[in-house]
């Protein structure tokens, strides 16, 4: 039975799109004038890197990048405002 | 009919983040920057949570996908406010096109170069 599966066209569709982010993230991280632009630019890949997994999660039907998926949301927060933090400890001295 | 409401919001919240990253490559300065990516992104991945735990449809899959909606919710503007403030204070030149610099008016004029020199 190979009828038309909407939701696995979307995930994969969805795949794409996601994909074709993380590159053009990936530019700007390269190019970035400064260092707050690409902390920006890993900050959404992060995001972006969440959003690949959910729809992994919902293509293959495991739970376990979803459960993953938390784990890096959490980390790339932490990451960011350590970032944030050494910026303004950097121009204070 | 479920599935096909989980594609749309599939479609639509991968669309977003797309156009969020596409903003980041493309606005002109590091604060317009941002604002593509806190408000579209987290558009993008709630919208994204919203279509997995519709498409899981028990608990568990979507306590997950609530957490993760709600953990974005909280922490985009708190990160993209403490990034924006640092770069700010680290002299990030404002696009040549700004209006209206509130933080500037907050500081006092001239508070942000004593500061970097």
């Amino acid at each position: 039975m190979t009828g038309f599966d909407p939701t696995l066209t979307a995930a994969r569709l969805a795949m794409g799109l996601l994909g074709a982010g993380l590159l053009v993230c990936l530019i700007r991280l390269i190019k970035g004038p400064s260092l707050p632009d690409r902390v920006v630019a890993l900050d959404l890949m992060a995001i972006l890197m969440v959003g690949l997994m959910a729809v992994d999660a919902l293509a293959t039907g495991h739970m376990l990048p979803l459960r993953a998926a938390v784990v890096v949301a959490l980390l790339a927060f932490l990451g960011t405002i350590a970032f944030a933090r050494y910026l303004e400890k950097r121009v204070s001295r | 009919m479920k599935a096909w409401l989980v594609a749309g919001l599939l479609a639509f919240g991968a669309l977003w983040m797309l156009i969020a990253a596409l903003g980041v490559l493309r606005m002109p300065d590091l604060f317009t920057r941002m604002q593509a990516s806190s408000k579209a992104g987290t558009l993008g991945i709630g919208t994204l949570m919203l279509a997995v735990g519709i498409h899981f449809g028990d608990l568990r899959a979507g306590a997950h996908a609530l957490l993760i909606i709600a953990f974005f919710f909280l922490t985009a503007p708190v990160a993209a406010h403490m990034i924006a403030r640092a770069a700010y204070l680290a002299g990030v030149p404002l696009w040549e096109g700004t209006e209206r610099d509130e933080l500037k008016v907050e500081l006092g004029a001239g508070e942000r170069e004593r500061r970097l020199s």
